[in-house]
């Protein structure tokens, strides 16, 4: 089916950059309470850069494959990159369908458009980027309007 | 009830075809057209003509708030309304006033679980000293309870500071009794576990629970959500003091559900909501309350729904629970068969039919269930995926999800043979050798 798109597959059976590291400014916890899919992740900021995103990801292909291109995408980015990006996945992700995502913005993570057209899995999808959102804001980095929801 | 497998035979295609075609959703199709296969009736099960035909029936011809009033559409209102009482309760070879209608099996067990509390508190206008729990008295559950059935009872001991207690479960998805009299002591207040699991498909040992319980004088709640709907119950023989189950799991409409208690049992039982119709005198500062089952059920009563339940038992009824129990048996055995032909499942429960229901559930090794339940969706295969609200039992058995296919008397062998050219499917995809 549409959904499994090869690089989902590929990002979850070998996750990029997975596993916890240190050193870390902020670490958070984010469960999806419907499936019992867990995501720990730390962020390490040199002022604007995030210099390290590790996380340990136990969940479905979706979340595990979202995790993995999250950390691709922006270790070593700016603030700035991080917040377009995020804006930019989440528009697909919400999107029912409608937003196919620029690979030019978001890589990877153009192969989860799939995800926006079942609304069970967007949170999947979503909870990598959410956690991230959240660990940087406890180190006082907003990513979003939204991000401290 | 029945403990071995069933002597009846399952359903043939004939009677599964006239069966099926009461149920209209049955014949809609998902997802670009497929044909339902639907496996979930351990979440909530469909529903006849004849329960949505009741429901409505109730707002077309008899709408008026039951137990209130003089008129004409009251009258006729409660007549269904307590008709529809007595049906369900017979369904479970019941007294009619031994039936408290809630709003579902949750409902019903937050009902006793507050009945505690409120004893403790000394309110809630129960008499009995069963009901008084504090800290030293205790609570047993077993590792195999829905939430529904284990978060009232961890709410209720810290509220009262009781302890908490559980029966372990064995690596085949039974429950350890080993420890029984260790664990149901003295102390023991309260011993709340389900008749059939909504997981493992397991069927529990009443009998052996219910006696140490007596030993000591515990009070025996059974959450029967996931037997009512598929066994033939009676609750005289079961022995217990209270039983919950909810109509949409048993062909019902969603609103309705239902607390059966020892008539004796709810005399003493403190109430937990209060307000109207439940009252026997009010003044500003105190109230007296009607007798069992009205000072249980405070508010206009939901009973359209209740209308809608008792249609559904008489369609149970009509069809033979014992022919719908040997028929889910049936089916379950091929769900079994199925998954031991594929090495690169694992069954999470009993891999034997002996009490055993029709709750199936299971992992593919390396595929988290999420992915299973999206490829066998894409077949328009409905299944349920996620810990099924048993998060400690999933705990137990070290997997973060399972994949459960669940089974009602409307099912068909077609139906399982597409369920598993399905999930042959699911290791290509994922590059999982097999």
């Amino acid at each position: 089916m549409d959904l499994y798109q090869e690089l989902i597959i590929e990002h979850a059976k070998r996750p990029h950059r997975a596993g916890l590291r240190e050193p870390f400014d902020a670490e958070v916890h984010h469960v999806n309470p419907t499936c019992g899919d867990e995501v720990t992740l730390r962020v390490a900021r040199d002022g604007d850069l995030l210099s390290d995103i590790s996380y340990d990801s136990l969940g479905c292909s979706i979340s595990v494959a979202s995790a993995s291109m999250l950390a691709d995408l922006l270790t070593g980015a700016d603030l700035d990159t991080a917040r377009t990006t995020f804006a930019a996945v989440h528009a697909m992700l919400t999107s029912k369908g409608a937003d196919a995502g620029d690979e030019a913005v978001i890589g990877d993570a153009v192969a989860l458009a799939g995800v926006a057209k079942f609304p069970a899995r967007v949170k999947c999808a979503l909870l990598s980027w959410m956690a991230l959102a959240d660990a940087l804001a406890t180190t006082g980095a907003n990513l979003s309007e939204e991000s401290h929801v | 009830m029945t403990a071995h497998a069933p002597a009846l035979a399952a359903f043939s295609d004939q009677e599964l075809a006239r069966i099926r075609a009461d149920f209209p959703i049955l014949s809609r199709t998902v997802r670009d057209g497929k044909p339902l296969v639907y496996l979930d009736s351990g979440a909530t099960s469909q529903k006849p003509y004849a329960v949505l035909d009741a429901e409505r029936g109730w707002y077309t011809e008899l709408n008026a708030a039951p137990h209130r009033g003089a008129h004409a559409l009251s009258e006729e209102g409660t007549q269904a309304y307590e008709g529809a009482r007595a049906t369900i309760a017979g369904f479970i070879s019941a007294r009619a006033d031994e039936i408290v209608f809630t709003k579902n099996a949750t409902e019903a067990i937050n009902a006793v679980a507050y009945a505690f509390s409120n004893g403790a508190a000394g309110g809630g206008g129960g008499a009995g000293e069963r009901f008084r729990i504090g800290p030293g008295d205790e609570i047993v559950v077993t590792e195999m309870e829905h939430h529904a059935n284990l978060i009232p009872w961890q709410e209720l001991s810290s509220r009262t500071g009781a302890s908490l207690k559980w029966l372990e479960v064995t690596e085949d998805g039974r429950l350890d009794l080993s420890h029984l009299r260790e664990v149901i002591t003295e102390r023991t207040k309260v011993v709340a576990f389900t008749h059939a699991s909504n997981v493992l498909g397991t069927v529990n040992p009443v009998d052996a629970i219910v006696a140490r319980a007596r030993e000591v004088g515990a009070l025996v709640v059974l959450d029967a959500c996931q037997s009512v709907p598929h066994l033939p119950i009676d609750v005289a023989d079961l022995g217990v003091d209270l039983l919950a189950f909810s109509g949409h799991k048993m062909l019902g409409p969603m609103g309705i559900g239902a607390l059966w208690g020892r008539r004796e049992v709810l005399d003493a039982m403190p109430v937990f909501l209060t307000g109207g119709s439940m009252i026997e005198t009010v003044t500003m500062e105190r109230a007296t309350y009607a007798p069992a089952p009205q000072k249980f059920e405070a508010g206009v009563p939901n009973a359209a729904q209740a209308t809608g339940l008792a249609a559904a038992c008489d369609y149970l009824t009509t069809l033979g629970m014992d022919r719908v129990s040997a028929h889910e048996h049936a089916l379950t055995g091929i769900l079994l068969d199925g998954l031991r032909e594929r090495p690169w499942t694992r069954l999470m429960g009993p891999d034997s039919l002996e009490n055993r229901g029709g709750a199936v559930s299971f992992v593919v090794d390396g595929v988290h269930a999420h992915d299973v339940g999206q490829i066998l969706d894409d077949h328009g295969v409905a299944v349920r995926v996620g810990h099924h609200c048993a998060w400690p039992l999933h705990r137990r058995f070290k997997a973060a999800a399972t994949t459960r296919a669940s089974l009602a008397l409307y099912n068909t062998p077609e139906e399982i043979a597409a369920f598993f050219t399905a999930l042959d499917s699911v290791p290509g995809i994922f590059g999982i050798e097999v």
